[in-house]
C-alpha cells in the first residue's frame, strides 16, 4: 500500500499549494480545411474544430473528478491560419477569427490559438493579410488567440515583420482601449516559437504535428515553493536544485497521468507534456516567491537571473524522467501581471524591463505581460521585440513578447485584466529612439550557431 | 478501479463507522485501512474497490462529502493512480 505521508503530501499541495493542471490542449490540424472559397473553407474549419473537440472539455471534467485534481483550462490550437486562409486571396481573413470564436464558445473551451502566421524568413501568401488583420481579430472575438514568429536560429529574424508586428501591437492595444487594451494581452511576438506549446496566448497546431494531438501543460510554483519553504534553511544550493527536480518530478508525473488518461479517452495521439512553472496571481502560485524563498530579499535584485537559471535548469531536469515526451516551452514563466510576487516587485521599483530582459536569457519565454506606457511608439516596441529575438536566436531558444501597452496611462499607473491575467503596473521603458533601426528592414542574418550541419 | 479515500480533521466518535457506512451502503469494498492520530488531528486513508459499486463515482464523493460535513471532517476521494504516478517509479 502507498505511504500515508505520500498520500497526505499530494492531498497537501492540491489543497493548500495550487497543485493543478494548466491546460489540457488538443491540437487540431486544419491541413485539410484548405479551399479557395473562404465560405467554404470557415464551414471545413468549424465543422472540423467540432467534431475533433467535441468530447475535450466533458472527458477534462470527468478526469478532473475522478483523479481529483483541478484542470484549470481546456483549450485548443489550430493550424496557422495564415496556411488555411492563404488559398482564399480574401482580404475578409479576420472570418476564420469569427469561426474560431464560434466553435471554442459552442464547445465550451477556455481558449482558442493559432490565428498566427510564421514569417521567421519571409512572408508567404496569406501572411501579410493575417498580421494586418490581427487587432480586429482580437477586438471582435473573446477567445481567439494570435502568435506570430518572426525569428529563429535557423532564419535570423525578419526585421520587416519587427517593424509591422510594432504597429501591430499598438493598434490591438488601441482598439481594445475601452477593455483594459485586452487584445495586447492574446497577442504573442515570438522567436523560435515551439509547435507543440499548450500554453495561451501563444499555441499554435505546427504543420509536422499529427492530425490531432493531446498536449497537457503543468503548473505549480506554488508546491515548489512551499517544498523549499518546509525543508530549505541552511541548505546549499545543490540540495536546493534537488528539492526543485523532485518537486517537479512529482507534478511531471501527475501531467503525465493526466494527459495519457485524456489521449486515451479522447482515442487521439499523446503529444507531449510541457514541464512549465506557470504562476497565477492567486496567493502561493508566485514564481517570484520561489526565487525571494531561495534567499533573494525581492525578486528583481542582483541574484535573481542566477536564481532563476537554476529553477529553469531544475524543473526540466525533474520534469524530462517523469514523461515519455516532453515539449513544448517546458521551463519556468515569468508573466509579471500574472504573477502576485513580480506585480510586488514591479510596484515597488525592484523589477524593470530591463532586469526582465535579462532574466528571459535563462528562462523558458520571454518578456510576458508587460504593461508599458500607452504613449509608447511602435518602432520602441518593435526594437523590444527585436532584442528579445536575438537574445532568442543567438541562444537557441524561445522568446517571445507579449506588452500590453496601457492607452492613456503612464508610469506608476496600474492596468487591471482580473482573473488569470491579473493585474500590471505600468512599466517604463528606456529612453531614446530605436526609429532609423527599426524602420531600415531587411533581415538579421542567422548566427552561426545555426550551422550545426 | 481502486480508489483512495482520504478523512482529515479533529478526532470525533464514530467517523471510521460512517464513513465504512456510506461505503458499504454503495456496495464499495474496503481493501485496506490505515489511520493516525496526531495530537487531536485524525488522519484516516482507506485503498476501497469501487467497481462494484452500486452508485457512480460522483454520488459515491458526494455521500462521502455529506460524511464529512457531519464530521466536520475533509473527505477526499480520488483515483489510487494519481498518488502511484506522483510516488513511485
Amino acid at each position: 500500500m502507498l505511504e500515508t505521508k505520500d498520500i497526505l503530501e499530494t492531498i497537501n499541495m492540491i489543497d493548500n499549494e495550487n497543485l493543478d493542471v494548466r491546460t489540457i490542449t488538443m491540437g487540431i490540424s486544419l491541413l485539410d480545411c484548405l479551399d479557395e472559397d473562404i465560405d467554404k473553407a470557415c464551414v471545413k474549419v468549424y465543422d472540423k474544430i467540432m467534431r475533433s473537440a467535441k468530447d475535450l472539455v466533458k472527458t477534462g471534467e470527468d478526469i478532473e473528478r475522478e483523479y481529483g485534481i483541478p484542470i484549470i483550462n481546456k483549450r485548443i490550437s489550430v493550424t496557422p491560419i495564415a496556411m488555411v486562409s492563404a488559398p482564399c486571396q480574401s482580404k475578409k481573413v479576420v472570418r476564420f477569427a469569427y469561426t474560431l470564436d464560434k466553435a471554442a464558445k459552442e464547445l465550451g473551451v477556455n481558449f482558442i490559438g493559432g490565428y498566427s502566421a510564421l514569417v521567421q524568413k519571409g512572408f508567404a501568401s496569406g501572411d501579410y493579410a493575417l498580421i494586418e488583420s490581427i487587432p480586429q481579430a482580437l477586438s471582435e472575438t473573446d477567445f481567439v488567440c494570435s502568435s506570430v514568429n518572426i525569428g529563429s536560429t535557423k532564419a535570423g529574424i525578419n526585421m520587416d515583420a519587427v517593424k509591422m508586428m510594432g504597429k501591430i501591437v499598438k493598434q490591438t492595444a488601441e482598439i481594445t482601449a475601452d477593455r483594459n487594451c485586452i487584445g495586447a494581452a492574446k497577442l504573442v511576438v515570438f522567436c523560435n516559437a515551439p509547435e507543440d506549446n499548450p500554453f495561451m496566448a501563444g499555441a499554435f497546431h505546427g504543420v509536422g504535428e499529427a492530425d490531432t494531438v493531446i498536449n497537457v501543460g503543468v503548473s505549480g510554483p506554488g508546491v515548489v515553493r512551499a517544498a523549499l519553504a518546509k525543508n530549505g534553511a541552511g541548505k546549499d544550493i545543490t540540495e536546493i536544485a534537488d528539492m526543485v527536480k523532485k518537486t517537479a518530478f512529482k507534478i511531471t508525473r501527475m501531467g503525465q497521468l493526466v494527459a495519457k488518461e485524456a489521449s486515451k479517452r479522447l482515442c487521439v495521439p499523446f503529444g507531449i507534456v510541457d514541464l512549465s512553472l506557470a504562476p497565477t496571481p492567486a496567493v502561493g502560485d508566485s514564481v517570484a516567491h520561489i526565487l525571494e524563498e531561495m534567499g533573494l530579499e525581492v525578486c528583481g535584485c542582483h541574484g535573481t537571473t542566477a536564481a532563476l537559471a537554476l529553477l529553469n535548469d531544475a524543473v526540466k531536469k525533474g520534469g524530462v524522467m517523469a514523461s515519455s515526451h516532453v515539449g513544448g516551452l517546458s521551463g519556468a514563466f515569468i508573466p509579471v501581471s500574472e504573477d502576485a510576487g513580480m506585480i510586488a516587485a514591479a510596484k515597488s521599483g525592484h523589477l524593470d524591463i530591463t532586469k526582465l530582459e535579462s532574466m528571459t536569457a535563462v528562462c523558458s519565454v520571454g518578456l510576458d505581460m508587460i504593461v508599458v506606457p500607452g504613449d509608447i511608439t511602435a518602432e520602441t516596441i518593435s526594437a523590444i521585440i527585436a532584442d528579445e529575438a536575438a537574445i532568442g536566436m543567438v541562444n537557441t531558444k524561445t522568446t517571445a513578447v507579449r506588452l500590453i501597452p496601457a492607452v492613456g496611462r503612464q508610469a506608476g499607473d496600474m492596468l487591471e485584466f482580473g482573473g488569470l491575467l491579473g493585474s500590471g503596473p505600468v512599466m517604463p521603458v528606456r529612453a531614446g529612439s530605436p526609429a532609423v533601426f527599426i524602420n531600415r528592414g531587411g533581415r538579421i542574418p542567422a548566427p552561426l550557431q545555426a550551422l550545426k550541419n | 478501479m481502486k480508489a483512495i479515500i482520504t478523512v482529515i480533521g479533529k478526532d470525533t466518535v464514530g467517523i471510521l463507522a460512517k464513513v465504512s457506512g456510506a461505503c458499504s451502503s454503495a456496495n464499495v469494498n474496503i481493501v485496506e485501512v490505515t489511520q493516525s492520530v496526531l495530537q487531536d488531528m485524525f488522519a484516516m486513508i482507506m485503498l476501497v474497490e469501487i467497481d462494484k459499486a452500486s452508485v457512480g463515482f460522483d454520488e459515491l464523493r458526494e455521500s462521502l462529502n455529506k460524511v464529512g460535513e457531519d464530521t466536520n471532517t475533509k473527505i477526499h476521494i480520488m483515483h489510487e493512480d494519481i498518488f502511484n504516478s506522483m510516488h513511485k517509479i
